[in-house]
C-alpha cells in the first residue's frame, strides 16, 4: 500500500470523519484518497478547502464539536496553516494535520526534505506551545503512528503533526492496518459545541485579555506540555549494544542511515541507530543514557543541521557529535552514508581497542 | 395589573455590554438573541464571534460559542455545520474581518452554499484597533490611516461585498440593513429572522449586512453618527435585498 494511502486509511480507521484540505504536491494524494474513502462513509466530510486557511479553519470548526478531524499539506501550506495551529494549541483542541515535507524554504521543490524540524517541533506558530510530532519511519508506522496521533490530539487536547515526506508517502509497502475504531464509541467530550441542550453554554475560545489569566493559561499548557515529554517520548534503536559510533537520524533519514549501517557492519565497524520516532517530545532522556557508554554520534539529516541542536542539548559535552546533511531534496545513498560513516570512524580512531 | 413590555432576550447573559455609547453592536446582539429565541432555536445554535469589537460576543449570548481567527468565521462554521447539520450556525462578523482579511473564506462558503448565517456588521472602520481605514470606509471619511479622508486613487474604493457575494450561486438570502433607526432597526430584526429561517429550511447560505454607527472611531456624538449613515453610508451601501432566492 502506497504510503499517503496508508496514512488515509489509518485515519479512518482511528475515527477520522472530517477532513478539509488543498492540494499541493506532494501530498495531493491524501486529498484524493480521502474525498473517496470519506464518500463512502455516511458520516464522513470532505471538503477541498480554497486554502489552506480555510482547512485548517475547518478543522478548527470541526474540533470544536468533538469530530476527530485531520487535515493535510506540504511545506508552504502548512506555513499557511500556522495560524490554526496556534489557535487549535490555545483553545485546546485536538486535531491531526500531516506535513508531507518537500524542499525548502519558499517554494522550494517538491523532493523529499526534513527541513521543518525547527517548524513543527517549536511550535510552529505564535505564541507560546508545543505539537506533538510523530515522525514515521517506513509504512507499518505510517499506520501506527496515524491511529497514535488521533489518540494523542484526544488525550492531550492538542494539535498532532504527522511529519513525514515525500519519499515515505510515495513508497509502497505491506502494512497490516489496524482495527477500525467507531467514532461513536470514542469516550464522551464534555468540552464540546453541539448547543447548550439540558446544559450551560459553553465557550471555545482562545481570548484572555486579563494577564493574570493568559498567565496561568501558559503555565497550566506548559504542564500538560511537561506530562507529554513525561509520558509519550519514543526512539527506536537498531544495533546499538556494542557500537562504538551511533548514527542518529529520524523517517526516510534513518532508513537510509539504516542501510548505511548494515554495509558498515559489513565492514566490521561498530555502528548503531537511534531513531527518534517521536520528535516533540525528543527522547532525550533514553539518549542520554545511551551517551553514557557511546562517545561518538553522528546526526544525519535531508537539512543542514535542526535536530543536531536538539541532539547537542542532551549530548553537551560529554560525547563528540559530527553532523551530516544534505537540504534540498537530495537522497542520499545507503553507501554515500556508510561512507560517512567509516570516514568518522577512522578518523577518530574507533577501530582500536 | 403590571405588564413586560420590555426584558432582557433569553439567551442574553445578565451582563452590562462593555460596547461604546451609541455602537451598533449592542442592539444587534439584542436583534440576534430575540430572533433566536423567537425561533426556538437556542438550544441548538452555535454561534462563532470574530476578531474585532465583537470578539467577545460569547460574554454576552448565552449559547455554545466557539471563536474564530479573524476573517474565517465562515469556514470555523463551516467546520461546525457540516458536521453538526441539524445545528444553527452563525457566524458574526465585522467589515475589516469580513471583507478584508476573510474575504475568500466569505466568498466560498456562500458560493459552495454552506448552510450557515451569517451577521455581517458593517461600520466601515477597524472599531478595536482605533479607526483605521476598512475595505468599507466610504470615500472621502476620515480614518487613523487615510489622513484627509479615503481616496480612491490612494487608497482604493469601498467594497461592495454583499454583492458580490450576490453573484456566487450558492448564496441564497442577503440583505442590507441599518440599525440607525427604529424602523431600520425593525428592518434589520426582519432580516435576521429570515437569513435564520433560510438555514433552517436547509436552502443554502444567507448573510445580512448591517451598517451599524461607530460614533467613537468616525468622533461624532451618537446621534450625528445615526444621521451620517442615513446621509454617506446609505449612498456608498445602499439598503436592499440583494438576493432572495429562498424559493
Amino acid at each position: 500500500m502506497r504510503g499517503s494511502r496508508i496514512i488515509g486509511e489509518a485515519a479512518i480507521r482511528a475515527g477520522c470523519r472530517f477532513y478539509a484540505g488543498y492540494p499541493i504536491t506532494p501530498q495531493n494524494e491524501i486529498p484524493e484518497f480521502m474525498s473517496a474513502a470519506m464518500a463512502k462513509l455516511k458520516d464522513g466530510i470532505f471538503i477541498q478547502a480554497e486554502s489552506e486557511l480555510a482547512a485548517i479553519n475547518m478543522v478548527l470548526g470541526a474540533s470544536m464539536t468533538g469530530a476527530r478531524a485531520m487535515t493535510s499539506s506540504s511545506s508552504p501550506g502548512i506555513s499557511l496553516k500556522q495560524e490554526g495551529i496556534s489557535f487549535l494549541a490555545a483553545a485546546e483542541l485536538p486535531a491531526v494535520i500531516v506535513n508531507t515535507m518537500r524542499g525548502g524554504p519558499g517554494l522550494g521543490n517538491i523532493a523529499p526534505s526534513q527541513g521543518d524540524y525547527f517548524q513543527a517541533t517549536r511550535g510552529g506558530g505564535h505564541g507560546d506551545y508545543r505539537t506533538i510530532v510523530l515522525a514515521p519511519g517506513y509504512g507499518q508506522e505510517l499506520a501506527d503512528l496515524t491511529g497514535k496521533a488521533f489518540e494523542y490530539a484526544d488525550r492531550y487536547r492538542t494539535p498532532v503533526i504527522i511529519l513525514a515526506d515525500g519519499m515515505i508517502s510515495q513508497m509502497m509497502e505491506p502494512v497490516i492496518l489496524p482495527d477500525p475504531v467507531n467514532p461513536g464509541e470514542l469516550p464522551p467530550r464534555p468540552w464540546i459545541l453541539d448547543g447548550a441542550k439540558d446544559r450551560r453554554s459553553r465557550i471555545i475560545k482562545s481570548l484572555i485579555l486579563n494577564t493574570v489569566t493568559m498567565e496561568e493559561h501558559n503555565w497550566k499548557l506548559a504542564r500538560k506540555y511537561n506530562s507529554i515529554a513525561r509520558e509519550i517520548p519514543r526512539a527506536e534503536t537498531y544495533m546499538t549494544e556494542d557500537a562504538r559510533l551511533v548514527v542518529i537520524a529520524y523517517g526516510t533519514a534513518a532508513r537510509i542511515a539504516k542501510g548505511g549501517i548494515k554495509r558498515a557492519r559489513e565492514m566490521g565497524l561498530k555502528v548503531g541507530l537511534f531513531r527518534p520516532v517521536t520528535l516533540w517530545p525528543f527522547p532525550g532522556h533514553a539518549l542520554s543514557e545511551m551517551s553514557r557508554l557511546i562517545k561518538e554520534f553522528l546526526v544525519f539529516e535531508m537539512n543542514t543541521g535542526q535536530m543536531r541542536e536538539d541532539v547537542q542539548l542532551v549530548l553537551g559535552e560529554r560525547s563528540n557529535l559530527n553532523f551530516y546533511g544534505r537540504p534540498g531534496g537530495i537522497i542520499s545513498t545507503p553507501d554515500e552514508i556508510s561512507r560517512v560513516i567509516s570516514s568518522i570512524y577512522y578518523r577518530r580512531h574507533l577501530e582500536e581497542d | 395589573m403590571e405588564r413586560v413590555v420590555f426584558k432582557r432576550p433569553k439567551y442574553m447573559k445578565p451582563v452590562p455590554f462593555h460596547y461604546c455609547p451609541g455602537c451598533g453592536h449592542s442592539i444587534i446582539h439584542r436583534l440576534v438573541a430575540e430572533v433566536i429565541e423567537e425561533l426556538g432555536i437556542g438550544e441548538k445554535t452555535i454561534g462563532v464571534p470574530p476578531a474585532g469589537c465583537a470578539v467577545l460576543a460569547y460574554d454576552y449570548f448565552d449559547i455554545d460559542m466557539g471563536e474564530s481567527p479573524h476573517g474565517r468565521g465562515a469556514a470555523v462554521a463551516t467546520g461546525i455545520k457540516r458536521v453538526l447539520p441539524d445545528r444553527i450556525v452563525f457566524s458574526y462578523q465585522g467589515d475589516g474581518d469580513i471583507a478584508a482579511i476573510g474575504t475568500a473564506e466569505t466568498v466560498h462558503a456562500a458560493n459552495r452554499g454552506e448552510n450557515i448565517t451569517v451577521i455581517f456588521v458593517n461600520n466601515g472602520c477597524y472599531g478595536m484597533t482605533g479607526g483605521q481605514m476598512a475595505p468599507t470606509t466610504p470615500l472621502g471619511q476620515d480614518s487613523t490611516t487615510t489622513p484627509g479622508g479615503r481616496d480612491s486613487k490612494r487608497d482604493g474604493s469601498p467594497i461592495d461585498l454583499s454583492e458580490i457575494l450576490g453573484m456566487t450561486r450558492g448564496a441564497v438570502y442577503l440583505e442590507r440593513t441599518a440599525v440607525n433607526s427604529v424602523k431600520n432597526i425593525r428592518q434589520t430584526k426582519k432580516a435576521i429572522t429570515k437569513a435564520f429561517q433560510t438555514q433552517i429550511e436547509g436552502r443554502g447560505f444567507s448573510l445580512v449586512e448591517i451598517l451599524s454607527p461607530c460614533p467613537t472611531n468616525w468622533k461624532m456624538s451618537p446621534v450625528e453618527a445615526c444621521k451620517w449613515i442615513d446621509e454617506t453610508i446609505i449612498r456608498t451601501f445602499p439598503l436592499k435585498v440583494i438576493k432572495d432566492e429562498r424559493d
